[in-house]
Formats: structure tokens, sequence, C-alpha cells
């Protein structure tokens, strides 16, 4: 589940009334009065004591106040875009380096941009993964493993009128590093702010009244405890200029969360949609005005006039709060959405489609932001004299003193600045032109469709350790496997025998008399899309060449993120592998890592066949008819699977329906030569290649 | 046994007080987060008191929404007054429902309006008198609530921004160089709360109780400074009890007799042209003044736009034809019109 942080603010606020209006006012305004208001009040009260009583507080309450700011502002990132094309704020939240900024911060830099934190230091940082619809970007600041991170606050405790502040880098004044602090409390929750398009939506944010300028984008909201409630946006400009004008927004710490494990693959990622349309009735209902036949939410019974009432577990009462909540979810999820159909309730699970298709984002990206001002070209010679100011004109988020942090501050990475610079003719470039530093460039594979393919590749090697260590104990797989056992056909009592060949070529599956061969791509396709038992051979055939060749050589394979499994956390590890016109996606335990599930596509406008390994007993029991939310069965009861033991359970599902539930009894490699290849499938073998 | 003496009751005193400050420090020690404060309990209790409100606008870089609070259980609403208000307004309370509404009461010179809806045991704000008690404060900590740039729609709550009172002044201080018509005293703000669609939001204090209504964006013409300020809760009582109680309402007089055209009065027996009525709803601009006619006597000017005639609203210029069919021509007519800047009531003798 979320991060638990609903701290019990109410009770013990109970003996501090008495001080409610010196602290409220002491927090509220500006700092300046605070002697004066303390004067004004100890003279108005009877009793000293009261008052001494009364100015302890506010000093209490005052030294909080400037601790939690101390601790928060360690965590805060000061982002310069090489060149002085721009810069912003962001926050680091992994000890390792990972921070998040906005997409529109970043963009301007492209894969490598300096970060300076509160320490003084200056930090080289790349770029990790983007999310161009939800504003969002992670980056890795380089050189060190223990960096002060900020830990997420649950949004749903966050409540209007809760005290707030805003550190970051506005008009980009941290030329000395020490980023700006401005407070307010939070005006709004729950807010939605149009998209330029279809991106920089902002969906279920939070608004402040915190002074939020330029350049404070990308940075953190912290509440009064120094935890973290969103990543700055944007604000309210209109005719006023670009400055504060008390309405800021930030993109709230679950939408970031529910985006964080897909941002660390490096993608570029795309938001989610139902494939329908909603709209708020007279009565109040919410009900399906339009809604795409290929849609997953079709296919799991939704229609048109049906009354939507949840979605991922959250009442929704108007049609905004569904565009609020879906704005939150990336592409591909799956989240649970209940709604009433002719009087009755159906609770079940949706697969979200993406809002573009193809290369659609990506022409998006490139049209959607201007692009980054042309920097001038740095002459050669040392240049770190100049530190122009411009610092009056609120658009100084676009043209900051070029180099001045990266001229005072010695480069932090290691020592072999000398001898990287016969080679820097072909590293990347910043977006001055200069080579990316070598630390940085290593860090750096540009590739079509993503951010950084460098974390993708990263991601894919933590995948098939993963999936090899699992599999340790199993017989090779170098040319197939033969799995015997006991197959139960959903809705039917009686047990079956089954056999099942998985080889590279051609795969078997028998349950009692019925009989199941494939032996080309289009068998494969047509297997699932008919729904049959048969189509669990395509995960089991994925598996096998997944162990065996490897992500490389297995075909098209790349980390897709985290995603919840079946509407539920926690969000497991995905990964994509695409091969003979079967897209394979493979669910792993974030924790342990532990293989749950297959799913295989045949089309993106059907469902995938899910090979569950494993499963948890909740479910085997679970259906369309019998799907519920409001039990807590299976949030955390499949954890007495140990990790390395072989499967003893393959279970296969289609929608929200199982198919048939196969107990293995036996699991051995084929031999070589001891099984030769039936005769006439060899025409279908080369097909297969 | 001796009494305690003076000097052993303050020590009792005393140690009370540190027992108590310990308490306090050890509350604070185990529950830390205790001591941080939150304005939310402040900002919940007002919420179902704020409407929305929709009216006329949306072109011509004139906001179609504002904000404003109800005042009477059964349905009363101040607002700013304002080009929203040209047409019957929609209002939508904290609780998303939504109700057509009717404008009975119209303060030109404090640029208030009171809207009136079809409801019943309503929450309200009482508006204080600030006879016993100051409304508010220098430096006192305030919350402005409204609708600023239409942010929530329906149910959705209202935007709340925490500031404080920076002085309560007179706006004509700067005569001139601020384009309102309201001359009276203001709580100038340190937050930015003017903003669009800001206008007749609440201004409340951490308790909840009403301390004034929010104004609307006002800039001065010479240095183009924002200026932030809200109408104080005292001053506007009078006027919305007044307008709750019945005794002051702009709406226009239906039970008055129609009299014949030679009877009663017209533009022509005042002394004055409208610009031509071309439109459904065409203001009441004066176009040319007869000489030496009673218009002209009464210093009524070219440009002028009527608001008010005897006290009751003239939206168009059929209402204002309308209204005039009622009144005898023998008889004085008030007008309350709109120069500039100024809100002035002229007498007409004919």
């Amino acid at each position: 589940m979320k991060l638990v942080m609903n701290r019990n603010r109410t009770p013990a606020a109970m003996p501090l009334l008495t001080g409610l209006f010196l602290f409220a006012g002491v927090f509220c305004g500006a700092l300046a009065h605070c002697p004066s208001i303390m004067a004004e009040e100890v003279a108005t009260t009877s009793n000293v004591q009261t008052a001494a009583n009364d100015a302890d507080i506010v000093w209490q309450v005052e030294k909080q106040r400037t601790d939690a700011i101390a601790k928060a502002m360690k965590s805060t990132v000061c982002v310069f875009v090489p060149g002085g094309a721009g810069g912003g704020s962001g926050v680091l939240i992994t000890s390792d380096g990972f921070a998040l900024t906005n997409f529109h911060v970043s963009s301007p830099a492209g894969t490598y941009m300096r970060c300076g934190l509160s320490d003084g230091n200056v930090y080289d940082a790349v770029i990790v993964g983007i999310d161009p619809v939800g504003d969002l970007a992670l980056i890795q600041l380089l050189g060190r493993d223990d960096f002060p991170t900020a830990d997420f606050v649950s949004s749903r405790s966050v409540r209007i009128g809760d005290a707030c502040f805003a550190i970051g880098n506005p008009f980009l004044l941290a030329t000395n590093l020490q980023p700006t602090v401005t407070a307010g409390i939070i005006s709004g929750t729950q807010r939605y702010q149009y998209p330029s398009g279809t991106l920089l939506e902002y969906g279920n944010c939070f608004q402040t009244d915190a002074s939020i300028n330029p350049g404070n984008s990308g940075g953190p909201l912290y509440d009064a405890h120094s935890d973290l409630i969103g990543i700055i946006g944007r604000a309210s400009f209109e005719k006023r200029g670009r400055v504060n004008v008390g309405v800021g927004y930030a993109i709230s710490g679950d939408q970031a969360q529910n985006f964080l494990g897909s941002l660390h693959s490096g993608r570029i990622l795309d938001h989610a949609t139902l494939g329908a349309t909603v709209g708020t009735e007279d009565d109040g209902s919410v009900r399906v005005t339009n809604i795409l036949q290929s849609s997953d939410a079709y296919r799991r019974g939704l229609r048109y006039g049906d009354e939507i009432l949840e979605i991922d577990n959250r009442v929704v009462q108007t049609a905004n709060d569904v565009q609020n909540l879906l704005a939150t979810f990336p592409a591909q999820w799956r989240v649970p959405l209940s709604f009433r159909q002719d009087g009755r309730v159906v609770h079940t699970v949706v697969r979200l489609a993406s809002v573009h298709r193809g290369d659609e984002l990506l022409e998006k990206m490139k049209s959607a932001l201007p692009p980054p001002p042309p920097a001038p070209q740095k002459p050669p010679s040392e240049d770190s004299e100049e530190t122009p100011d411009s610092e009056e004109t609120p658009d100084s988020e676009e043209t900051p003193d070029s180099d001045a942090p990266d001229a005072e501050e010695p480069r932090n990475d290691e020592s072999d600045d000398e001898e990287e610079a016969p080679d820097a003719k072909n590293r990347p470039k910043d977006a001055s032109r200069e080579p990316v530093p070598l630390a940085a460039a290593k860090r750096i594979e540009e590739r079509k469709g993503f951010a950084n393919y460098f974390y993708n590749q990263q991601q894919q090697t933590k995948f098939i350790e993963r999936l090899r260590s699992q599999y340790a104990q199993l017989p090779s797989s170098e040319n197939g496997w033969k799995i015997t056992g006991q197959a139960t056909i959903a809705g039917e009592t009686k047990p079956k025998l089954f056999e099942m060949i998985i080889r590279e070529d051609t795969c078997e599956l028998s349950i009692g008399s019925r009989r199941e061969r494939l032996a080309n791509p289009d068998a494969y396709v047509q297997s699932i899309d008919s729904g049959a038992a048969g189509s669990l051979l395509a995960g089991m055939r994925s598996l096998q060449r997944m162990l065996t060749n490897g992500p490389d050589r297995f075909g098209d394979t790349y980390s897709w993120g985290t995603a919840p499994l079946f509407g539920r956390s926690p969000l497991r590890d995905t990964t994509v592998a695409i091969h003979g016109g079967i897209e394979s996606r493979f669910f792993q335990d974030p924790d342990n890592g532990r293989l749950e599930v297959i799913e295989s596509f045949a089309d993106r406008d059907g469902d995938p066949a899910e090979l569950w390994i494993d499963p948890p007993q909740w479910l085997l029991d679970t259906d369309s008819k019998n799907l519920s939310w409001d039990s807590s069965a299976g949030q955390q009861t499949d954890d007495d699977i140990t990790t390395v033991s072989n499967p003893k359970v393959l279970h296969l599902r289609f929608g929200v329906d199982p198919l048939v539930t196969l107990n293995l009894e036996s699991w051995t490699a084929i031999e070589t030569d001891g099984t030769p290849k039936p005769e006439q499938d060899k025409a279908n073998d080369a097909a297969n290649e | 046994m001796m009494p305690p003496t003076n000097r052993s009751r303050h020590r009792l005193r005393r140690h009370f007080w540190m027992l108590f400050l310990a308490a306090l420090m050890i509350g604070m020690v185990m529950e830390p987060a205790t001591a941080q404060p939150s304005l939310a309990r402040s900002s919940s209790q007002v919420q179902d008191r704020v409407v929305k409100i929709y009216g006329a606008g949306g072109v011509g870089g004139l906001d179609a929404y504002q904000s404003g609070f109800i005042v009477s259980p059964a349905g009363h609403v101040a607002t700013a007054w304002s080009s929203v208000l040209d047409v019957d307004p929609i209002v939508i309370l904290g609780d998303g429902r939504r109700f057509e509404s009717k404008i009975v009461g119209f303060e030109p010179a404090l640029e208030l309006a009171v809207l009136k809806l079809d409801g019943s045991d309503l929450p309200y704000f009482e508006v204080p008198s600030g006879a016993d008690a100051p409304v508010a404060r220098w430096g006192d900590p305030v919350l402005a609530v409204s609708n600023l740039f239409n942010i929530a729609t329906g149910n959705e709550p209202a935007s709340v921004l925490q500031g404080r009172i920076a002085a309560r002044s007179k706006l004509d201080a700067r005569r001139g160089t601020f384009q309102t018509s309201y001359r009276g005293e203001v709580w100038l703000l340190d937050l930015v709360a003017n903003n669009p669609g800001a206008a007749g939001g609440a201004l409340v204090d951490l308790d909840g109780n009403l301390v004034g209504m929010l104004g609307k964006e006002l800039r001065d013409r010479k240095t183009g400074v924002w200026l932030n300020y809200a109408i104080p809760a005292d001053v506007l009582r009078a006027p919305i009890g007044d307008i709750i109680a019945g005794r002051k309402t702009v709406s226009p007089v239906d039970d008055d007799p129609m009299l014949s055209r030679d009877k009663s009065h017209n533009s022509e027996t005042l002394g004055f042209k409208l610009i031509p009525d071309v439109l459904e709803t065409t203001p009441v601009y004066v176009d040319t003044i007869a000489a030496d006619g009673p218009a002209s006597r009464a210093d009524v000017r070219p440009d002028d736009l009527v608001l008010l005639v005897n006290g009751r609203r003239v939206a168009h210029q059929r209402a204002f034809r309308e209204q005039l069919r009622r009144i005898d021509r023998r008889d004085n007519v008030t007008l309350t019109i709109q120069r500039e800047n100024e809100i002035l009531e002229l007498a007409i003798r004919p």
C-alpha cells in the first residue's frame, strides 16, 4: 500500500488552543511582524506567566518550524541547465541521488544538467525518465550514495489549511546554491488544471498560496514536518505577469509515486484513459456518455448509461472526479472499477489504455515545448568572472547567470577530468553544446522512445538476474521442458491429467483427451484470441525463451516500470518482451523478485492470457461474479510462498475469470536427442524464427 | 497552621505553571506533530457558507464568475456588484447544489449586491456590527475564501489563502489612481486575495467569523501596483440587514399602477435622451441633455450610467422606461448614476 504517514495531528492540539492566535499568526505571517505581535499579546495579558507560557509555545513552534525547514532544505535541488538555458528546482527522494523535477524543467537540458544542493556542491545529473503528460521527470544526481532525501506524505492525509512550504530556486536566485523558502497553506486539494493540448495535465493536484514563481517548478512542497506533499509545477499566471498571484499548484505525491517506478525504467511515459467519457447527471450520478468497444472497460461490461461509483476504490461524485483520478495513472495500469448497471453493482478491474498511440507522444513533445533558447557558444577561454545580474526581470528563469555556480564550485566527479579530454568528441553534448562530463556520459544512452536507455538496461539486468536466480533449480530450459500433473478446468470439479511440452519450436498441452499443439506465431495469436487453455503455452514459452536467451536475444525487450497486479498493490516490477507477434509482460514481486504473472498479448484490443505462477488462494476463487474490493482478501496473503522453490501451480486467466489451474507433479528437461521433433511441424518451424 | 503567605502562594503558582509547561513540553516531545499549526479546521468550517457565482461575461477580458457568501438561512447571498450580475446569476453552494437567483439588493457605493436564492436552513455568516469589539485589528491573521480563477467547480471546495490585515484605511487616500467607486474604509491585506473571481469572497478570522468581503481587482493606474483589499463586515452590516429585512430593495416595483403615457414620466419629461436602444439589454447611458431641462438643472451629464430610479434597479432601458411609467409626471425622480468611478444620487425636479 501507499506510504502511511498519516499522523494523528488533532488530539494534542488541545493544550495549545490558548496559543492558537499566537502560533497561527506567527506561522502565517511575515516574520518581521512576530516580535511586535508577541509584544502586543504580552501587554494585553493580565497574567504575566500566561504570557510567558504563550511565548514559550511560540518559541517551541518557531523552533520546530525552523528545524523542519533546515531539514527540508537539504533535500532540495536547484537545477541549472548548462549554458544558461533555464533551470528550476527538484527534490531528492533516494540516497543514491534520484530526484524528481518537472518535465518542463528538464526538457531544455536534454540528458544532462547541473544540480546544486544546499551543502554548497554542484553535482552532475542525468535524466532518467520523463512523464511529459504529467510534467514529471526523474533525474539522478551523481557522485554520492548518501544524499539527503525527503519522504512522501500520503496525499489523502493533506487537508485544506495545512501549513506547507515551498523550497526551491525561484528566478534562479540560488546561484549561491542556497534555495529560497516560502511558506503558506494548502489552499485547495484535488484540483484539476487543464493541459496544454494533452501535455502538462495536472490531475488531483494541490493548490497553495505559498509564493510560487518561475524557477520554483519541479521543486518540493513540504508539509510542516518537512515531508513531501508534492512537486510544484505551475501557477495561475494571468494579467499580472509571471509572478506569484497566490495560486500555485503541486503534483500530488500519490501521483508522483504512481509514476515513479516507471520513471526508473528510463522510458517516456504516457497517461491513462478509460476509453469512455462520462457526464454528471442532474440527479448527481456520474454516467457513461460514450464508450469505445475496443476498451477494456467495455470488455469488463461497462456500457452506455452505466453509473460509475468508484475508481481505484475512491468514490466519484462528478465527472470531474473521474477525470481528476484518471489523470494520476500511468497507461496500461489495471485499476479497480465499480459501476451500477440495471440496479446491479459490478466490481471489476479495468486495464487503462494509453492516451497517445504510437509515436504521437513523441511528436507532441516536439511541438508542445519551445526549443531551448540558443545557448551562446562558450569561448574556449576562462569566463568564470562574468556573473550577469538579471534578478530584476521576472523572466530571469530563462536567462540566469549562465555558469556562475559551475565556475565557483569544483566539479565533483572523479579526477579523470583531464584524461577524458581525448574522447570528449564522442560524448553526448549538453545544452550549451559542451561535452558532458565522463561520469555522466557513462550513464547516458540515447534511444528513440526512451529518455535514457541506460537505466532501462540496468532494470533489464536486474530482471533477468532475479528471474534466473528464482529458477536456478529448474531443469535446464535449453532444449525445452516437459511438465505433467493434474489440471482443473474452471467450473469443473474433477481434475484431469495433463502433459505440457515447452520447446522453442513447438509447444503442446494435453488435458485429458484434449490436445493443443502450437507450432507457429499465428497459432499462439489464435489461441490467445479464442481464449483457449493452450494460450498458457505462450507464457510458458516466453519464460523458457527468456531463461535461455536472456533479454538481449529474446526479441524486443525493455523494462516497463511498475504496475499493480490485478488492480492491487504492491506495484510489481514489469518487463515487456516481444517476440513472434506476442507481447509478454513479466510481473515480479518488487521485494523478493519472484515472477508472479506472465501476461501474453496477441492484440492490444483483446484480453491477454494471464499465466499466474503459484497464485495466492484468493485469486483461484475469484471470478467476475464474486470480485469485490471491500474484502481484505489477497492484500497480503501471498507471502507464504518461498521464492526459490520450483513452481507448483500454474493458473490461466482471461479478464477477471479463471480458465484452468494446473497442479504440477513433474517438471523435466527435454533431452536433445530424446524426443525427436515430429515430422509435420518442420515447415512451421521455419516460419517461427 | 499558618495561612500560606503571599510568597508561598506565589511559589505554588509558579510550580503549577512549571508543571503545566513541563506537561506541555512532554506532550510536544511525544507528539511532535501536535505543535505544528494547521488551519484545516478554520478553513473547513466556512466552506459551506461560501458560494460560486456565475453570470454574464466571458468576453472582452471580463470574467463570468465570482464569489459570494451566504448571509441568511433563507438564502441571501452577499457578493460584489459587478458586470457578472448583468444577468440573473447562477449560484452554486458549497455542497454543489445549483440555484438560480435574483438580485434583491444593490448598494452601488459599497460595490455590494445581495442575491436571493430559494433556500431554507442554509448555513450562513452573521455579519458583525463591530459595535462591541472591533471585527478585526491590524495584524490579525485572516483567511480569504473565494473561488479565484474559477479553480473549483460544483462541490469542490473554495480556495483558501492566508495572510494578515495590514491596515484599515480609506481607498480614496489615493483618489483617482484606483478605478473604484468605493470611498469608504477597507481592510488592506498582505495576501494576494483580489484575483479574478475572488470578488465577493469571504474574509474570515481563524474562528470562522466574517471580517469582510473581498473586493474586486484593483490596480493603481500610475504605478501598476495591484491592491488587495476587503470591505469591512461592519460597513456591510447595515445595508445587508436592511436588504434581508426587506426595508430596502432594488427590485422593480410591480404593485404601483402603470400610468398612461401622458401622465407618467419618460426621459423627455426629465430632459435627456438615452443612447439608442438597440440591444435586448441596452444599458441606461445618457446620450444628450436638453438645455435648461430638469436633468440639466440636476447636473445629469452625457455618459452617465443610470443604475437606480427611486432606489429601484434598472438593468436596461426597457426596465428604465417601465419604471418611469409608474411615476407621476408631477413627482420628483431620484436617479442613482455612475459617472466614471463615482456613484451619485441626483434628484430631478420637473
